[in-house]
Parts: C-alpha cells; structure tokens; sequence
C-alpha cells in the first residue's frame, strides 16, 4: 500500500484511529485530549496540547475522556483499568509532570505483574512529551526517560519520527506491559514516509539508519537526525559513520550496538537526557563491560550540561547539543590513539 | 453481658440466618488469621513485615458481604489482610504467601503487603499509603465502560486520607460519577500519630461533602451497621449515582507493624478495646440473643475456622520456597 508523507503528530493520530477502531478497548484519557469538557464552547477544543488526538472525542464517543488536572488520580485510573480488561492510553502531557504520579507508574504498574506472581497484566500506554527546544523553560523541557528505564516492569519507547511513530505506537497499545511513550516535542511537525495500513515495530530492535565502518553513532529521539547530520558532514571529511537509533531503550538492543562496535572499533552515544546517569552513560557501560575489547578509542557520550533547562533563547541553544557537537565528537573518537 | 448492637437497619434486617453466619464466618475467620499471624511472626519466622487488622473485622466482612467475585473489585492497604479474606481469597495461600513460600498467592514474590489474586477481584493489597484508590477509579472507569453494575472499593486508613492520591481520587470519582465506595477506616491511628491530629477539619466523612457525595459515619465495631451502611453506597453506585465516602470507626489490637512498641498509646487503651469494642464478640454475643443461632452451632464455626488456621500454619511452614529462577519472571508478560 501507500506510503505518504505525513508528520509526527498525524502518525500518532493516525496509529491511535487505527487502533481504536479495531479494538473497543482502547480508550484515552488525560487533559484535554478532548479538550472543553464542561465548558459553554466547543467540546474537542484541544485533542491535546499539542493537537495529537485531535478528532478522536467525536469519531470515538464515550472513549476520549478529559479529566481534571489531578495526574496521580487519572494515571493511577489508567492503569487500574488496564488491570481490568481496558488499554487505556493516558496523556501525561509534559513528561516532567510524572513528579507528581511517580508513585503509580514505578510502585504501581511497573510492579503489579511481579509482586502478583505473573497474575496481573497491565497494558498500559502512557504517553507525554519531552525535550527542550521551544523556549518553555526548566519544568516543560526536560528529557526524564532514563527514570522509566531504570525501573523494571517498564518499557520505554522513543520514537524518532514519523514512521517509528506509528509502528511503535501501535505495538504500545497492543503491548500487555505498561509502556512508556515519549514524543518529542520539537518532532511533532516533522515529516516522513508512513504507510496507510495500520502496522507495528518491534520492541528491542534497533534501527541502523546509516551504514558506515569508522565510527558507530547510536542517537535516541531527536538526536538521530541530527545523528544523520553529522554523519552527512563527516562523510564528507571522509569519516563514515554508522548511524543506530535504538528506537526503544528497555527493552534495549544491544547486540546490534556491539555488532557495530565489533566493526567501527568507536562509538559516540547522543543523548538529550541530563548527562548523570542517562541512557547514554548507560549504553557506555553496558558496551564497555561486553566489548572492551572491541574498543579502538574511549566512548564519547554527547548530551546538554548538568543544568536545568534555561529559558533565554541564546542559552537554550547552547545547551541543546547540535550535529556539529556530534561530528565533534566523531572526530575525536576516529582520531584518538594511545 | 452481651451487648446489643445499634438498631438494625432494614438492610441488615433483611439478611437470612445463611447471610448472618457468613458475616459472622469471615469476621471470625480475619481475627484467627490475625491472631495466629501475631504468634507466629513472634517466632521470627515470617520475612518482613506485617500489619495486622485485628479489631477492624466490620469494615471488611459488612462492605463485602454485598460484593460478587465477578464484576466488582477491591483494592486495599498495607494492612489487607482482612479484605482478602472478606473478599474470598483462600486463606491457606494467603499464609504461605506470607511466609515467602512458592504455595502462596502470589508465588511468594509480593508478600504480606501485596497480597492479591486478580481473579477474584482483589488488586491486591498495597504498600504505598494511598496507593489504592486511583486504581479503584481506574476499576470502576473500565466497569462503567463495560455497563455491567461493578462497583470498585478502595479501603485505606485515616493516614490516606489526607494523601494527594486520595483526595485526587476522590475529586476524579465525582467528577466522572463512577460506581466507588471509598471506605477510610478511621483506627484512631496514622502509623504512631493520631488521627485526631492529623486530619484538619475533625471529620473524614465530613470531607465527603467537599467533593460532591454523600458521606457517612458509622460505628466499626457495629458490623452490621457497617453492613447497612454500605449497602446504601454500593446500591447508589450500581444505579449509577456515583461514589460515596464510608468513614468506618474502629480501632486496632495490635500495633501499625508487628514489633510495634505502641508508647504512642494510652496506658490501659488496648485493654480496654479488647474489653468494650471487639466487634467479633459483639456480634457473635447479638447473633446468640437472636435467638436464631445456639452457641455450639457458633462455636462448630469458631473451631471449624480454628481448624483452618492451623493447617494453613502448618501447609506454609511445610511449603517450599520458591525456586531460584523465579527472581527473573514475571517482569514482564514474556519474560
């Protein structure tokens, strides 16, 4: 069938139509994912903050469900439905918010099937945006992924484009564990090649993007395209460099990491997490404790500073690493000897 | 002296010789398990801890006893051993389950304060204070979806009570009017501070107003005012007219943990609990006065349940622990 162009956010519109229509189970909550709710104008004011489940509240009615702002109480609900038969997708809107439900999402769904002995299933989706890059300041740019890949019981899906959008969303939903959805919120107007049919993207498999032999760049979200950047310029300095988007980093897939590294010798891990204990810091290690070995040079991990998130435009861009601190660090990984 | 129980309302008085026991079966049954549980964690043999419910049998047994295994569900607290009781889980796979054997309902992976069995309605019981009722409301949601007169229960303590959680939760409930009975069984006692202190306003029940449903007090030591009590809330909620706020009065035998020093309470306080507000004996005393029960029929049931208890003991000690390779399943649904 067709592929067409269409953004990030019509992707995860579409993979959420696509789903509900072929299971009554799925419904959606969060804070005006409709949006109106018992207001005088219009009801699906919104279809969420940044218009993603616009249209769903009148073409699925009963199953689109604006709630109060109380995320504890109605992520806490998603997940208690989900223990009884439902696959509800909740909105937590801004990923920073999950302060203020940690506690059902890490003590809760992440561990009903555990402490149960294997007799609770809770398949969940959350989703909620991350990232830095449109000036909203420390609380709405964060990027808290590696918290949800930290606690076992949890999966955790990062979706750099459109295409992986759809696919990875679609197995979310169908997924019987409680998963982690994080969009981008830079990427919602990006576009890419997405086919009409409704279909799913492995949990755990990586994607490569590029094919390359000098050095391997593994990128999440919003990195990988400017993963593809910098290996475009580095290719023209006559580096080539292999690109891999992990697209889900637990269940992480490290076999096609090391398989790279086995090849290049050198890798870079770009992360737009907080550099302290983030995804890249952990793909490092994980790397060097399997394949020190295969190692030609030191690990090269690219991420903003140990700060939170500035406000002022100038600092912001400073802060967010850009396909030139990539290339940067590229480099020095191809030319660093003993 | 016995003592008789306050005016029983019409619910309860509609409730055959059949029902009676059966009330008086489950409450009986929570306090020998409870009790039990107190010597045996004294011994040093069960792992962890435990928080047992003694003194608080009328909430359970008089909020479940209107409930089916099938289409409503309940959630509790770290102290939910009774409500796994009132709602049917099997008594013997409870104590090995807290002994940490393989035998135990949850395959000795969640222990005394995760106790469920999702077959039987029973999401389990919960360690974090507050933990409950938002995934009560997430029960009840996918029940009122489904339009199939469920109703969910979350049964928290005093301390929840003034958890963000919980007054989320209530907040939610109303708005969305979904089937919950909210039951917050006021013991006297969040952990070693008094319920007194810690809940500004002077009334749980009187919160209830705040969001928009009904509230009621009533006296945990009275089982089957409980029982009238919440056959009230439960019939609002499969009608559709939403949640309620149960305030359940009583008061706990033993400490918040096992090990408990209880220097927080008054000098003779347990004691005269024991004496004056012991619901099992209050009613088993009402049951006899009715002339509907003699006293061997009711004590058969207490040794029946006796029984039960030891070899539940006995089963959980002689069960083995579980296998090695059990730390790595059940994470997720394949692996």
């Amino acid at each position: 069938m067709a592929n067409r162009k269409i953004s990030y956010r019509e992707a995860i519109n579409e993979a959420l139509v696509q789903e509900m229509e072929r299971d009554e189970t799925v419904i959606i909550l969060g804070e005006d994912v409709a949006g109106g709710a018992g207001t005088p104008g219009e009801d699906d004011a919104y279809g969420g903050a940044m218009g993603v489940t616009r249209g769903l509240f009148g073409r699925f009615p009963g199953r689109v469900l604006d709630t109060p702002i109380s995320e504890s109480a109605f992520i806490g609900a998603a997940i208690g439905a989900a223990t009884r038969g439902l696959r509800p997708v909740a909105d937590l809107m801004f990923m920073d918010f999950v302060g203020v439900c940690l506690d059902q999402i890490m003590n809760q769904a992440a561990k009903l099937r555990y402490m149960s002995g294997g007799k609770a299933r809770t398949p969940v989706t959350i989703r909620a945006m991350y990232g830095a890059g449109l000036n909203f300041g420390a609380q709405h740019s964060q990027t808290p992924y590696p918290i949800f890949a930290s606690i076992p019981g949890l999966k955790v899906v990062v979706p750099a484009g459109a295409y992986a959008a759809k696919g990875l969303m679609i197995q979310a939903i169908r997924d019987d564990d409680p998963v982690i959805f994080c969009e981008h919120k830079v990427l919602y107007d990006e576009k890419g090649d997405v086919p009409e049919e409704a279909y799913t993207l492995p949990f755990g498999e990586a994607s490569v993007e590029r094919d390359g032999d000098d050095v391997t760049i593994v990128a999440i979200g919003r990195m990988v395209a400017l993963a593809r950047e910098a290996a475009a310029d580095l290719a023209a300095a006559g580096v080539s460099a292999e690109v891999i988007d992990p697209r889900t980093i637990s269940p992480l897939d490290l076999d096609t990491i090391l398989e790279s590294v086995a090849k290049t010798g050198r890798l870079i891990v770009a992360d737009e997490a907080s550099p302290r204990c983030n995804v890249a810091a952990d793909i490092s290690a994980q790397v060097v404790s399997a394949a020190f070995g295969d190692l030609k040079a030191p690990i090269r991990m690219v991420s903003p500073p140990h700060t939170p998130v500035p406000f002022a435009p100038c600092l912001e861009d400073l802060y967010l690493p850009g396909a030139e601190d990539l290339a940067r660090a590229a480099k020095f990984v191809v030319e660093w000897s003993r | 002296m016995p003592q008789s129980l306050s005016t029983v309302g019409a619910r309860a008085a509609a409730l055959d010789p059949g029902q009676l026991l059966n009330l008086y079966r489950v409450m009986r049954t929570i306090r020998a398990f409870e009790d039990r549980l107190h010597e045996e964690f004294a011994t040093g043999d069960i792992p962890g801890a435990v928080h047992l419910y003694a003194g608080q049998e009328a909430a359970a047994a008089g909020v479940c006893a209107h409930l089916d295994e099938e289409r409503d569900v309940i959630v509790s607290s770290h102290r939910g051993h009774g409500h796994c009781i009132a709602k049917g889980l099997d008594v013997t796979e409870m104590m090995a389950e807290i002994f940490g054997k393989r035998t135990g309902s949850c395959a000795g992976k969640g222990g005394s304060m995760h106790i469920a069995d999702f077959s039987k309605g029973m999401l389990g019981a919960n360690g974090i204070v507050g933990g409950g009722p938002p995934l009560i409301c997430g029960a009840a949601l996918a029940a009122k979806i489904r339009n199939d007169g469920g109703v969910g229960v979350t049964f928290f303590g005093d301390g929840a009570v003034n958890q963000g959680t919980t007054l989320e939760s209530l907040n939610l409930a109303s708005v969305w009017k979904l089937p919950v009975l909210f039951v917050a069984e006021n013991n006297g006692y969040g952990e070693g501070a008094a319920s007194d202190w810690a809940v500004a306003g002077g009334s749980i029940a009187g919160r209830a107003g705040g969001f928009g449903m009904p509230g009621i007090t009533v006296d945990g030591t009275d089982v089957l005012a409980v029982y009238d009590a919440a056959g009230e809330a439960v019939e609002l909620a499969r009608a559709g007219g939403g949640p309620t706020l149960l305030e359940v009065k009583s008061t706990r035998f033993y400490g918040h943990f096992e090990g408990d020093p209880q220097t927080y309470r008054g000098k003779d306080e347990v004691r005269d609990a024991r004496e004056n507000l012991d619901s099992v004996r209050r009613f088993r005393q009402w049951m006899a006065v009715s002339g509907q029960f003699t006293d061997s029929e009711l004590d058969a049931v207490d040794d029946t349940i006796s029984l039960l208890i030891d070899n539940a003991v006995a089963a959980a000690r002689a069960a083995d622990s579980p296998e090695s390779s059990a730390l790595l399943t059940d994470v997720y649904s394949r692996y």
